[in-house]
């Protein structure tokens, strides 16, 4: 008896031995087709393009699509084109990046027509070098495990931290921080940016930003504000909203703020000079279908460009999306203008003054 | 072992035949035995200075290089290169040049880079650049009204110090990356001073290097020390239970040591809970995130450069001669700083300095057990070239950086010997 | 006898720190591993229960596996070049017959002592220009220049021992300066090259700094893969994967102890 064991051990450690010499071979590469590769930010974001957009697509075109995920920025496509060799194909982007990547050459432009769905999209889904994802939202939220029901529900609320004791989460960037600040301070959305491109506009934000500061952990990506949420880092944090549905999906039950949300659209944007042009039509086509994007926003409440995914999809859904009418008070639409101008000494102003203890 | 004979009788044999011609085979033979030494080092020095050395020329190159505004708008840089720019009003062919530039650029990846350029020297010239490229073309130019177009476009177009930006930039090579690395810009004047009270960033974050670096090497030799000094008298097991402690950690990968001490940190991590449950404590401590947590797990990663060093040292000084001092009657502690102390100096420098280097260029771990105030030079290179794409100032960064660490070993290898700093005997 | 027991106290209190440095050095790491074996994702104690599901997650094929493999990948190929390369330049400097030795000796280390960051940048915008980027040609080649260093070391260390003159004794008996380098040195200061490429692979292994300058979606090595999961959230998954490469440094640790132990007894006897 003991024998046998020790024999089925030494098969069993054979075969182990052998699956890590296997390890050891080099990278298997897939099937025929070129694959092609597509970026996206990470995180449950990608989990949902994953599913509704990325496996259905390489199924039914037997081809294999890689997934990367970065924190934004195009320093990787800019380094791509300038040497040729383009690794990544389709990339999803903000939209002050994309119009900044795209006036540097470093995009491909958009050929309308080419799409077939492009009769059914949002009118504002469309730039020179990108096609719109969807629309995201950053919104505030806090823990119901500290505060039970009666949380900060809007920015001025989030700097009351006599009231709601704790830290709270910013994304370590000035765009959307400074907004952030201004509408704390009680600045309409609408004038907003026109304050914010005066330097008193800037003081004040800056000055805002100083009553918090000490209470303040900076995220940097996505995941960050719920995982922390959920570890007791902060109590109260900005997130992207949704992650905080994804989270909510999962079995927490974090409230979202809508009140003075702030939204823009990402966008799906093709690295110039690749080889995979053609494949890259092909699977923006895929993902601008309305089944494809409904089942895109259950698994994450994005906004969708195609209107009539819109109208296929449950009114419980609709409710949290942040294009709903009832979770529109107060919201600001980013400028991305506005930061193309103002994002170099922004930048600078606020990493001097982030970084200050 | 006897070696001598073989080699030496040869020798003999020569010299007894003919003594001119063996100092020239001596030669002759010496100087093959070197090409030989050269020979296998070739492959190591070419590869080392092909795939490291020229890399770190193109990073000094990139942190002058200043190509944007001479492609993207040729005629108005060479215009504007013979303009005295403090004695002379502008001239007017300089706006019909640009003109033809922006025309000429429009639509083409060299407008982009144009305005993302000027944008570093004043906020808002890219949209300027940008608004002007776009209506010009729409717009019919006569002969001489090139001025009055621009005007009509943008009024900032009278502002002149949007032209002397646009002169600045039009160097072939630029000092504004090396200069903005140590918070100083060239103003309208053409004298250098320092940016902005509130625009100053990279002072700061230099002197946040060197300090954390510096409070990381000391505590890491305040505890080193004793540590390497408590494995040369201990007896051989608690000395290899020493070593194994220390090893570890060193071989185990930075992540996984990394998540580990996040884990044990954090507010409802593994540490915290223990005090609590203890009832030491009501509140989580702060552990993390912050630069207690920075300090404590580099401290945890760096011990080993600063403990071996030492360790080494202490082992090669003579047990007797603490016996001979005390025996001589001599006070311990005494004996220990007159004796024992400064031979072990050579250790203690080697280990320090090697420590320090090391430290000062970090950058992962403050990242993602650091918060925004923690952060050293490093994450500054990384985010330039990463994130925001300025790859002048990641460049002159990284040479403010390599200056420091560089400094630092010429003066390591001119005191310690490259060989002691190595860790060669 | 008033020093004696000053001495004593003396002694207590270094072991007393001895002891506290121990734990502050081994503790995290002996921490989490219970955590890695919990069936539920959060990371603290009580554990709900356990099983081993976060290796399975780890183990079974999807990005960890993958991240492996390309660690494995690029870590055998930069240990070959860096040992050979490594191994040459030790073996010429312990020839001692060139005056630049000292120079040489610093400028070839030079990849140890400047920060990654900076050896990173620079062959991002270089290894850009010629292609080498988003490649596991340019990473094989950019870890080899991290990894030498670390083998020239060893080796030279290693060859201190060795007597050249048994070297050139092989010459004049007749042997060729190849033959003998192959019989007489080579299986002297083997464990010495061999702790080299130790040293060379882990280098490799552990690298995240000048990977994530160079590295393309299809170069994600496992320190990537783990900086990304750490940055964004810590699950039981990465803990996993941390305890299994506590256990590879374990092995390394031993094997390396083993080489230098036999290093040492091979001088001894020859």
């Amino acid at each position: 008896m003991k024998k046998l064991i020790s024999i089925n051990k030494l098969v069993d450690s054979t075969r182990r031995l052998t699956s890590i010499l296997a390890l050891c071979s080099v990278p298997i590469i897939g099937s025929a087709a070129e694959p092609i590769t597509v970026v996206g930010f990470g995180g449950s974001l990608q989990d949902a393009f994953h599913s509704a957009y990325f496996e259905p697509f390489s199924e039914q075109y037997k081809v294999d699509v890689i997934e990367d995920s970065y924190t934004g920025g195009f320093a990787k496509q800019k380094a791509m084109v300038k040497t040729g060799n383009i690794t990544w194909d389709l990339v999803q982007m903000d939209e002050n990046e994309m119009i900044a990547a795209c006036d540097q050459g470093i995009l491909e432009p958009i050929r309308k027509q080419e799409l077939l769905l492009a009769d059914e999209l949002n009118p504002s889904a469309f730039s020179r070098c990108g096609v719109g994802a969807f629309v995201w939202s950053m919104v505030s939220t806090y823990s119901p495990e500290k505060f039970g029901n009666d949380g900060p529900k809007n920015w001025k609320e989030f700097w009351d931290v006599e009231k709601w004791p704790g830290k709270r989460g910013l994304r370590k960037q000035p765009r959307m921080t400074l907004e952030i600040a201004l509408l704390a301070d009680g600045v309409a959305s609408d004038d907003l940016y026109k304050v914010l491109a005066t330097p008193e506009g800037k003081d004040r934000a800056f000055a805002k930003l100083n009553e918090l500061k000490e209470h303040i952990i900076w995220w940097e990506s996505g995941a960050q504000p719920l995982e922390w949420l959920r570890g007791g880092i902060v109590t109260a944090t900005s997130a992207y909203n949704g992650r905080i549905s994804v989270a909510n999906q999962e079995g927490s039950q974090y409230p979202i703020g809508w009140d003075g949300q702030l939204y823009s659209m990402d966008y799906w944007t093709i690295v110039k000079g690749t080889k995979n042009i053609d494949r890259a039509y092909q699977l923006l086509d895929f993902m601008m279908k309305p089944e494809q994007q409904k089942l895109f926003a259950e698994n994450i409440p994005y906004g969708l460009t195609n209107r009539k995914a819109n109208q296929i999809l449950p009114n419980a859904l609709l409710s949290i999306l942040p294009t709903a009418p009832a979770n529109q008070k107060n919201a600001l639409l980013l400028d991305s203008y506005f930061w193309l101008d103002h994002e170099e000494d922004l930048q600078q102003r606020f990493t001097s003054w982030v970084s200050q203890n | 072992m006897s070696t001598t004979p073989l080699g030496t009788t040869d020798n003999v044999h020569f010299e007894a035949t003919e003594p001119g011609t063996l100092k020239k085979s001596m030669h002759r033979a010496e100087k093959g035995r070197r090409a030989i030494t050269w020979l296998l080092l070739a492959p190591l020095l070419i590869y080392t200075s092909v795939f490291f050395v020229l890399p770190l020329c193109t990073m000094l190159y990139k942190a002058v290089d200043n190509p944007e505004v001479i492609s993207g708008a040729p005629n108005t840089s060479k215009l504007l290169s013979t303009w005295q720019s403090k004695s002379t009003p502008l001239p007017d062919a300089a706006y019909s040049a640009l003109v033809s530039d922006l025309k000429h650029a429009y639509g083409k990846p060299e407008l982009g880079e144009l305005a993302r350029r000027l944008n570093y020297e004043i906020s808002g010239f890219r949209s300027l650049i940008m608004k002007s490229a776009r209506k010009l073309p729409a717009l019919k130019l006569g002969s001489n009204d090139a001025k009055q177009l621009l005007y009509d476009i943008d009024n900032r177009w009278q502002d002149t110090r949007y032209w002397i930006a646009l002169k600045r930039s039009s160097e072939r090579f630029t000092p504004y990356y090396l200069l903005a690395a140590l918070d100083l810009k060239v103003n309208d004047k053409g004298e250098i001073g320092f940016v902005d009270q509130e625009q100053r960033v990279y002072t700061k974050v230099l002197i946040r290097t060197l300090t954390i670096a510096t409070v990381v090497t000391l505590i890491c030799l305040l505890i080193g020390y004793p540590l390497a000094a408590l494995m040369v008298r201990a007896p051989k097991p608690v000395t290899i239970i020493l070593m194994l402690a220390i090893m570890l950690p060193f071989w185990t990968s930075l992540l996984a040591r990394t998540s580990a001490w996040i884990v044990t940190l954090q507010a409802n991590g593994i540490f915290n809970n223990f005090l609590i449950s203890l009832g030491i404590i009501a509140e989580p401590l702060e552990l993390i995130f912050n630069s207690t947590g920075v300090y404590i797990v580099m401290v945890h990663i760096l011990l080993p450069f600063a403990v071996l060093p030492i360790y080494n040292n202490l082992q090669n000084i003579p047990n007797h001669l603490m016996l001979a001092s005390s025996s001589l009657g001599a006070h311990p502690v005494k004996g220990f700083i007159s004796i024992y102390l400064p031979l072990s100096i050579p250790g203690i420098s080697a280990g320090g300095l090697l420590t320090f280097i090391v430290a000062v260029g970090y950058y992962i771990t403050p990242s993602l057990v650091g918060s925004a105030g923690e952060q050293m030079l490093g994450y500054f290179i990384a985010f330039y070239t990463n994130t925001t794409v300025n790859w002048g100032m990641a460049s002159a960064l990284g040479i403010v950086l390599l200056l420091c660490v560089m400094g630092l070993y010429a003066l390591a290898s001119v005191t310690l010997g490259v060989k002691q700093l190595a860790g060669i005997k | 006898m008033k020093h004696r027991n000053h001495v004593l106290i003396g002694q207590l209190i270094h072991y007393f720190f001895g002891i506290l440095m121990v734990l502050f050095l081994i503790t995290p790491l002996i921490a989490i591993i219970p955590l890695s074996f919990s069936s539920g994702s959060f990371l603290s104690y009580p554990l709900p229960g356990l099983s081993l599901r976060w290796y399975q997650e780890v183990f079974s094929s999807g990005p960890w596996l993958d991240s492996l493999q390309n660690s494995i990948f690029v870590g055998l190929f930069s240990t070959v070049l860096a040992t050979v390369l490594g191994t040459f330049a030790a073996f010429a400097m312990a020839r001692r017959n060139i005056s630049a030795q000292r120079s040489i000796l610093g400028f070839l280390i030079a990849p140890m002592i400047v920060p990654p960051v900076i050896t990173g940048l620079g062959m991002y915008f270089l290894f850009g220009q010629l292609g080498l980027t988003a490649s596991f040609k340019g990473l094989v080649i950019a870890h080899t220049v991290l990894a030498t260093p670390f083998v020239v070391i060893t080796v030279t260390a290693n060859l201190q021992n060795f007597d050249m003159k048994l070297f050139r004794a092989a010459s004049s008996l007749g042997a060729s300066p190849v033959r003998a380098f192959f019989t007489i040195v080579l299986p002297l200061i083997m464990p010495g090259i061999m702790s080299g490429a130790l040293f060379a692979f882990v280098t490799s292994f552990d690298e995240i700094v000048v990977t994530l300058f160079l590295g393309g979606p299809a170069q994600r090595t496992l320190p990537r893969q783990m900086f990304d999961g750490i940055r964004d959230s810590i699950d039981p998954s990465i803990i996993a994967m941390s305890v299994f490469l506590m256990l590879i440094a374990l092995l390394t640790l031993i094997t390396s102890a083993w080489l230098n132990q036999r290093s040492k007894n091979k001088y001894m006897t020859e």
